[in-house]
């Protein structure tokens, strides 16, 4: 499709978008004036019900929780697809004869930069470790997590070395922690079954809101779901670096 | 002005769509679609806002206090997670399209039909 026809396709398209968005803006409660009963409900339950104080949590690891076991899967799918669209092709090799040199756009960071990354993969760490674990608490959980623990060994990479991210965080390293992760999610949601004959039901001990290990499964799902993005994540990022920086046109 | 943020979600949706349909640069189309679902996470946040209210961790606020919706926070976290896989997922094909065609302008994947 070339650029004129897209272009003739919008100016065409445009008014009609823009009836269609002004009446579906014209729908839309005033701002400052929702009145959904669902959250209302939400907020008022979960906290004595649940033991949790981040609402938030509560509904993504309690209410919704099958909703975010599909979430989950998306996750884990489209990793799964991004590993397989970028794979080694048959006209492909990898080059991996430079390992120790780090060729890579970052090999020539300056100390200054290598000492402030290899200060930043514990802080990283124990952010993520902190925000995973205190999902059910304060604002944070699985999701947010594990993204901030994926961006610890990125930190590797800046450092210039990113044959050591490699080998700290092989391909297969990775792909396990993003499976156990989703094993995980989904296996606890079993236990909700066997122990309170609801799929996903929360059949912990509820202990006291605002504690560390409080809101029943809360915590234990917000562990899967962390331990399943860092992998998920990482393993994009590792998939996409390979291909700008291993692999090679041509076969061997 | 209690219609603003839905003004600048709207206008986000046109300028992402506009992004899409005048690329010549696949790389940029797909950024172009995160600005698109950027719009989304403003109307879900502008909805389930409530005037005065607070947001939804009752760590240590008042039990009267009124709260903001948590059902669209839940939304947009979900949207987030959406949008990285997708954007992962369409880079990974840019990636492809540019080894086969060479180039990653649009209009030079004609040859897709071979």
């Amino acid at each position: 499709m070339s650029r004129r026809f897209r272009l003739g396709l919008f100016a065409l398209a445009g008014p009609g978008l823009a009836v269609v968005l002004l009446l579906g803006m014209h729908g839309l409660p005033a701002f400052g004036h929702f009145r959904g009963l669902y959250g209302v409900l939400a907020n008022r339950l979960e906290p004595p019900l649940r033991h949790a104080t981040d609402i938030v949590t509560a509904l993504n690891f309690d209410l919704r929780a099958f909703d975010t076991l599909g979430e989950e899967f998306i996750l884990f799918g489209s990793v799964s697809g991004v590993a397989l669209l970028l794979r080694q092709l048959r006209d492909e090799h990898k080059d991996e004869r430079n390992r120790d040199v780090a060729d890579h756009r970052f090999a020539d960071a300056s100390d200054a930069l290598r000492v402030t990354s290899l200060i930043l993969i514990p802080l990283a760490f124990a952010l993520g470790a902190y925000v995973v674990v205190h999902g059910q608490l304060t604002p944070g959980g699985g999701f947010q997590g594990g993204v901030v623990l994926a961006a610890g060994p990125i930190a590797i990479l800046l450092a210039g070395r990113y044959f050591a991210l490699k080998a700290l965080a092989p391909a297969w390293a990775l792909e396990a922690l993003d499976s156990i992760g989703a094993g995980a999610y989904a296996l606890i949601g079993l236990g909700g079954l066997i122990f309170a004959s609801v799929y996903l039901q929360n059949f912990l001990p509820l202990g006291t809101p605002g504690k560390l290990l409080s809101a029943g499964t809360m915590p234990l799902n917000s562990l899967a779901v962390g331990i399943e993005v860092t992998g998920a994540f990482l393993l994009t990022w590792t998939e996409f670096l390979d291909q700008a920086l291993i692999v090679e046109r041509g076969a061997r | 002005m209690s219609f603003l943020p839905y003004v600048v979600a709207a206008w986000l949706f046109v300028v992402g769509l506009w992004g899409v349909v005048s690329s010549q640069n696949l790389v940029r189309t797909v950024l172009s679609l995160t600005v698109v679902q950027s719009s989304t996470y403003l109307v879900l946040l502008g909805v389930g806002y409530r005037s005065g209210a607070q947001a939804p961790i009752v760590a240590d606020i008042p039990a009267s206090s009124r709260l903001v919706d948590p059902v669209v926070q839940v939304l947009v976290l979900t949207d987030v997670v959406i949008e990285a896989t997708v954007t992962a997922l369409l880079l990974a094909l840019v990636v492809q399209a540019h080894k086969r065609f060479g180039s990653v302008d649009p209009a030079d994947l004609r040859t897709l039909r071979d």
